[in-house]
């Protein structure tokens, strides 16, 4: 696909990256507006030069850590409290793994 | 109190309880039936605790009345964003896919709203995740504006901003990623503040785009804004990206509000054109009230700008597509089983269709785009460049000038359904609040009247250096002296 070329097919391929089981309708819309929109952001590539650096955040973000001490956090109660299934103080979740 | 405490301001009804005139729980009462009454027409609230708020207003009175020395807003009942959350309380950020869900735990912000006593009324409707321009992106209905409830109340606070403006609470909590703060307080003629990046703390704030989202204060006066944003401002160690200085002097700017040498930049990028003209008129007068005054104007150029909505709709989505990974209908949040024996993934991707609506689909999906192999440098990686841009663009002008100012929105409120079947169009709206969010600065927006045109509220927005965000209220506070301050008579 050419820089703001975006097929129907491209958008499937998307939404299973995004793990969204679009429908057909919605595959059909999102692949016609999305090129659109596209075509309106690719003007941040014409913009700035090689020099310019790229940046992340408005402030300088740096890795924080907290005192290696022991403190009260959520009982497994209220961890599992929104979880769709829970068993034995775990979430329960759909197979994971395929069949051997 | 004497007249309809529903419309006086949080500083006089903090008053009227040092007075002795009125009580939390009489004031908090009245919102409530305020609510009853009207949100009906509004649909701002997505919950209403008046249990809890009520609870919390007769703890304040009695504390009050064993002569406790209290902080300075306690007692003043408060309206929070559904995106933010709070323990025992729905918390659905305006989806499906968190409908019922109850969060374990407080906001930091929420924290400081109950150690400070003010009743929490409720939880207010939003576009979906924060994703939008009009809250017609909720999940639940559009919050509706109360100047004329056939039109939007702007987003995605807009439940808040409905709140506040039809008088169903005098104080909100809204968060702004490109405007969701500023435009919706523009669009229904109240104040609203996205504080400097890092200001106030994200921890438990649902996340949207995390290097732009930012909380704050909306309010009927520059002075209740203020007030709240010094309550919930400050370092938060739960937030790494909290800044560790002290609070600006907000509130000492409110009550100073005195133009007098300041120097203001017009953006000369965010005008004229594609704005209109009752709003770019009340825009102009605006800006005369400030010469008159005592500022000196002058016109700024920031030509990155321009780019502005470019980056942002990539920079945005990207942060999203992450983000909202996390729902992923495991640990929390709806789960749909497509079909017996389903496996994990099937689930997620079923669950993932069923709970997203169209908007935030949309912006995933765009996201995943501009973040996916061999496109990441020329979208993603450009657009963080134009941020770089937009950042040096303030950095620049802030050397000439102390506070900029531009209209908040190009346009005035507008009918719902209006821009729905075009997402560009809406896109376009935010055009003056997303250089603030991208280069992290803090912005206001002030009610300056009604446009001659539509006869709805405009807003100006003040704009100010990273951490300076005491010039925005000094600046506004001046202004909202001038101008004629747009009063709601009644929900039309």
């Amino acid at each position: 696909m050419s820089s703001s070329a975006i097929s129907r097919d491209d958008v499937a391929h998307l939404a299973s990256l995004a793990r969204i089981d679009l429908s057909e309708d919605e595959l059909d819309r999102l692949g016609a507006e999305l090129p659109a929109i596209l075509e309106h952001v690719k003007v941040v590539q014409q913009v700035a030069g090689d020099d310019v650096p790229a940046m992340s955040h408005p402030i300088p973000v740096t890795n924080v850590l907290r005192a290696d001490e022991v403190r009260t956090g959520l009982t497994p109660e209220q961890a599992l409290s929104g979880a769709p299934d829970a068993e034995e103080q775990r979430f329960s979740v759909p197979q994971i793994l395929g069949e051997e | 109190m004497t007249t309809d405490v529903t419309t006086a301001s949080a500083a006089s009804i903090a008053e009227a309880f040092a007075d002795g005139d009125t009580t939390s729980v009489e004031v908090t009462q009245a919102h409530l039936e305020r609510i009853a009454s009207v949100d009906e027409r509004l649909n701002a609230f997505l919950h209403v605790d008046a249990e809890g708020a009520l609870a919390t207003a007769a703890e304040v009175d009695a504390r009050r009345a064993a002569g406790e020395e209290l902080p300075a807003l306690a007692g003043v009942p408060i309206a929070v964003k559904d995106l933010i959350n709070t323990a025992g309380q729905p918390t659905t950020a305006g989806s499906k896919m968190l409908e019922g869900w109850i969060p374990p735990y407080d906001a930091t912000v929420v924290t400081r709203l109950r150690a400070a006593g003010l009743p929490i009324l409720g939880k207010t409707n939003l576009d979906e995740f924060a994703m939008g321009s009009s809250n017609e992106h909720s999940a639940y209905g559009p919050a509706r504006n109360p100047w004329d409830t056939s039109r939007i109340p702007g987003g995605s606070s807009g439940g808040s901003a409905a709140a506040v403006a039809g008088y169903e609470a005098p104080l909100a909590l809204g968060t702004d990623t490109g405007g969701s703060i500023r435009q919706p307080g523009a669009m229904t003629g109240i104040v609203g503040v996205k504080p400097t990046y890092g200001g106030v703390s994200r921890y438990g704030v649902i996340a949207m785009a995390s290097s732009l989202d930012q909380v704050g204060p909306m309010a009927r006066t520059v002075l209740d804004a203020a007030l709240l944003h010094e309550i919930v401002a400050g370092h938060d160690p739960m937030d790494s990206t909290s800044i560790e200085r002290p609070v600006p002097p907000v509130v000492e700017a409110a009550r100073r509000g005195d133009v007098t040498g300041l120097r203001i930049g017009v953006v000369r990028e965010l005008g004229g054109e594609g704005f209109q003209p009752g709003v770019q008129s009340a825009f102009d007068r605006a800006v005369e009230q400030l010469a008159q005054s005592g500022a000196e104007i002058v016109e700024v150029g920031c030509p990155s700008f321009a780019h502005g909505i470019a980056a942002y709709y990539l920079v945005m989505p990207s942060e999203v597509s992450s983000n909202l990974a996390r729902f992923d209908a495991m640990r929390y949040g709806l789960r749909t089983v497509p079909h017996q024996g389903a496996s994990a993934e099937q689930v997620m991707a079923a669950s993932r269709d069923a709970g997203f609506g169209d908007e935030v689909k949309r912006r995933i999906i765009l996201g995943t785009y501009a973040l996916s192999s061999g496109y990441y440098d020329a979208y993603y990686g450009s657009a963080q460049k134009v941020r770089t841009l937009i950042a040096r663009d303030f950095e620049a002008a802030f050397e000439q000038v102390d506070v900029l100012v531009s209209p908040t929105a190009p346009t005035t409120a507008w009918k719902l359904g209006e821009k729905s079947d075009d997402p560009l169009s809406m896109y376009l709206e935010d055009i003056a609040t997303i250089p603030a969010n991208l280069a992290g600065v803090p912005g206001l927006s002030l009610p300056v009247g009604l446009a001659e045109d539509s006869g709805l509220p405009v807003g100006v927005q003040f704009l100010a250096p990273a951490m300076a965000d005491d010039r925005l209220y000094n600046a506004a506070a001046a202004l909202e002296r001038l101008v004629d301050t747009p009063k709601l008579e009644e929900v039309r």
